[in-house]
């Protein structure tokens, strides 16, 4: 489109940054994060040190923590007035997910509660 | 070396599905020696195949839509002649395996490739030009999109001549659709094509978000976008939220049957119901995605040819994403009685319910506009009222569909076939017929006769009554869907009053031929030279028709809601048109083969894959590839139209309107 200033269509939506370096330490801080939560995550999941059900809620905190650093490093959303659209969008798909995710597991969960296969019927349906 | 595929593919032994084949092929040859002959093919292959220009995008999935509602209609017609010949000790004249294929290939083509490509193309025909830009956000994109939807749509024809296509139903459920239960290649073409195409429809979706959010013309704000624009936006955020949803579903699918994976077969540990589960997750915004751009076209209808702004504009758009929302709440009502319970059917059933709550405020709405006004019975108004009554009462059975317990009595019957065809014919197919009348003459410079049209309208209204009413009546008599044979002898008359009303239909579709041939030929007596022949409101009406491919000379500038309207009252009451701007030369996007270049190579990639050519398939993965390499590498994506021809074109423009406003404000 001829209105944009073709400059500003290069730049990733978010903190503009005024050099490349500044933008390569952005970029290699957010890496360095990434590798560390990752890396966490695994210790987590092997270790022995942690109390078994803890394991697994450790393991959604770092998720989580993941996500935001990969929104706010590479994904570069921030809180500023020309980022509202990517806000918006985010929580959008926030919502949506949560509503499938959550509506996905209690729907499955009660299936799994009244359908459970009677392994008479299971046999019959083996031999078609 | 051809993996499963030798000469058994071909129906040597079955005549309708050989002698068809054989006549499309004919005529798909024919067509193109024609074509040939008359030297169209650079015409075509610019201005259309390889075009960037949306409008022309807009104007080709209309036409592959229109063509696979042939199709559709075709399968239709064959069921309903079917279930009123095979009745007792008759068994009519499609073998079951045959009418199987033929309802589940009715159901994908006419939900995949006649409604999806209907209502994206009047989006990628109107929202650019109703926001007052010049193109969508990725116009190369948008092609490929096009091309993508094609493929899919060619891979379920091809199914027909070359193999079988599924057995199982429009969302091919398992454990039926898995290979242990239909080891045929029918399934595959299935999964391939929504695949290949679904890839094309989340693109659209990404488009158009993109589109709608960053590019407008200056002053458009949000509480200013023409409602069509409001509900498109609605639709493509669905689009982006579900059909992900869709393309892992089918994956998992996929997995069971090339890879022996486990997800949804019996046995292993899988679990069929999450297939439901998760095909419904994406199912019940797709009726959504569909229905919030007839609604958005019913909003453009209604102000337009009642002479009045959109009554509640406000809260129109409230109810528009109110729906969009609510669409995600739902999904489990489509599998009441798979065993969920109780409390998990109550909470499904009420927000069901609620989501008829945004849908009656626009009803209202509609109706309000057309309260006061001076309504013009033109054909798209025909389609507005014809579709508030027939809609109310689809809406109502799908209400009463929304209380679980009513389920266990008429779920999987033809209650629920007279329902959803009630909404979608009455809703979707409606708001279709009223845009292909209402942006006709923008598309291409001429109206469509009004008087076929009216007739057309006719056809399809008591034709879907006498079709559906009586399919209600044999739903609560316990009559299931998908039935190759009836055993019911006291069954036949409605279902021979069924076929008569699936034949009028067939009759107002060959009447949209008719109409469309005879429109072309008296094309001269029906020129909209002013490109504003509905006296409309929004800003598509400001530029002639077709409009050039830039749309627009500078980008109007807007000044509150209803841009055009406002803009012309000025000129009228003024008897002169705003000041001549300063033209600019205007950068487009240039013409690219690479839509329908990898378009080819993916068709290629999903014919091998459903018939296990590996070699073939990792060919055509690097081909549809490789084009996108070849894209990238090219420096011109652009070419500059020149200030003399934007400056000449935009006087003519400037003098027909002057000439046009000057007649009209004579007359008031």
């Amino acid at each position: 489109m001829t209105e944009h200033d073709p400059e500003k269509l290069n730049v990733a939506p978010g903190q503009p940054h005024s050099n490349i370096l500044s933008e390569t330490v952005a970029y290699v801080i957010g890496l360095a994060l990434a590798l560390v939560l990752t890396g966490v995550s695994f210790w987590v999941a092997s270790t022995s040190a942690l109390w078994g059900p803890g394991v697994a809620v450790g393991l959604v905190v770092l998720a989580i923590a993941q996500m935001g650093v990969h929104l706010v490093f590479f994904l570069h959303i921030t809180s500023g007035p020309d980022n509202t659209n990517n806000v918006l969008a985010l929580a959008f798909g926030v919502l949506i997910v949560f509503l499938v995710m959550i509506g996905t597991i209690w729907i499955m969960g009660h299936m799994n509660a009244n359908m459970a296969p009677d392994p008479a019927l299971m046999n019959l349906q083996m031999q078609h | 070396m051809f993996g499963k595929l030798t000469w058994d593919a071909i129906p040597f032994d079955e005549p309708i599905p050989l002698v068809t084949s054989l006549v499309v092929i004919l005529a798909v040859v024919g067509t193109g020696i024609w074509v040939w002959r008359k030297g169209w093919w650079p015409a075509l292959w610019h201005g259309y195949i390889t075009s960037t220009d949306h409008k022309k995008i807009g104007i080709m999935y209309i036409v592959l839509a229109l063509l696979m509602l042939v199709r559709g209609f075709a399968d239709a017609i064959m069921m309903r002649a079917q279930q009123s010949l095979a009745i007792g000790a008759s068994q009519g004249y499609l073998p079951p395996d045959h009418y199987n294929q033929i309802f589940s290939a009715h159901g994908t083509i006419m939900i995949f490739f006649v409604a999806m490509p209907f209502v994206i193309g009047f989006m990628n025909f109107a929202v650019p030009l109703q926001l007052g830009v010049r193109d969508v956000a990725f116009p190369t994109m948008n092609n490929v999109s096009f091309w993508l939807t094609a493929s899919g749509a060619l891979l379920v024809n091809l199914s027909l001549f070359i193999g079988e296509f599924a057995r199982t139903g429009w969302l091919a459920f398992p454990p039926l659709s898995e290979k242990e239960f239909s080891p045929g290649v029918g399934v595959d073409y299935y999964l391939v094509a929504l695949q290949i195409s679904g890839v094309g429809t989340l693109l659209t979706g990404v488009n158009f978000v993109t589109t709608i959010l960053k590019t407008r013309a200056p002053g458009m704000s949000y509480l200013r976008m023409p409602v069509f624009c409001w509900t498109s936006l609605a639709s493509n955020l669905l689009i982006i939220a579900a059909f992900p949803v869709l393309t892992v579903t089918l994956a998992l699918l996929m997995l069971d049957r090339y890879l022996g994976f486990h997800f949804f077969t019996n046995d292993g540990g899988g679990n069929s119901m999450l297939y439901m589960n998760l095909i419904w997750v994406w199912g019940h915004p797709e009726v959504y995605i569909l229905v919030l751009p007839a609604f958005g076209i019913f909003s453009e209808v209604a102000a337009t040819f009642s002479g009045k702004p959109l009554f509640g504009y406000r809260s129109m758009v409230f109810a528009t994403l109110a729906i969009c929302i609510i669409s995600f709440c739902v999904w489990l009502h489509h599998f009441f009685t798979m065993g969920a319970g109780a409390n998990v059917n109550a909470i499904f059933g009420i927000a069901s319910m609620i989501i008829g709550i945004p849908t009656g405020v626009k009803i209202y709405n509609w109706l309000f506009t057309m309260y006061g006004g001076r309504v013009r019975f033109n054909v798209p108004m025909y389609y507005l009222i014809g579709f508030m009554l027939t809609f109310v009462l689809g809406g109502l059975t799908g209400v009463l569909l929304a209380i679980p317990a009513v389920d266990f009595l008429v779920h999987n019957s033809l209650f629920l076939v007279a329902h959803f065809h009630h909404v979608i014919i009455g809703g979707v197919v409606f708001a279709i017929m009223a845009g292909y009348t209402y942006w006709f003459p923008k598309a291409f410079g001429f109206t469509l006769d009004e008087r076929l049209g009216k007739a057309i309208f006719w056809c399809w209204f008591i034709g879907f009554h006498l079709a559906f009413m009586p399919l209600y009546v044999l739903g609560f008599w316990g009559a299931t869907r998908r039935m190759q044979h009836i055993p019911d002898a006291s069954w036949a008359p409605w279902l021979n009053v069924a076929f008569f009303g699936a034949a009028i239909i067939g009759l107002g579709i060959a009447l949209t031929v008719v109409q469309l041939l005879y429109s072309i030929k008296t094309r001269d007596q029906r020129r909209d030279v002013t490109g504003d022949p509905w006296d409309g409101r929004t800003l598509e009406w400001l530029t002639l028709s077709p409009p050039p491919h830039y749309n627009f000379a500078v980008l109007p500038d807007v000044h509150g809601e209803e841009a055009y309207w406002t803009r012309k009252q000025t000129a009228i009451k003024e008897d002169r048109l705003i000041d001549e701007p300063n033209y600019q030369p205007i950068e487009m996007p240039i013409d690219t083969p690479t839509g329908v270049i990898c378009a080819l190579f993916a068709s290629i990639c999903g014919f091998a894959v459903i018939w296990h050519i590996w070699w073939l398939a990792i060919l055509g993965l690097i081909g549809a590839f490789a084009i996108f390499v070849w894209y990238a590498w090219q420096d011109e994506h652009e070419h500059i139209i020149p200030v003399d021809e934007v400056r000449e074109n935009a006087r003519e423009r400037r003098r027909i309107r002057m000439e046009h406003l000057h007649s009209l404000s004579q007359s008031t």
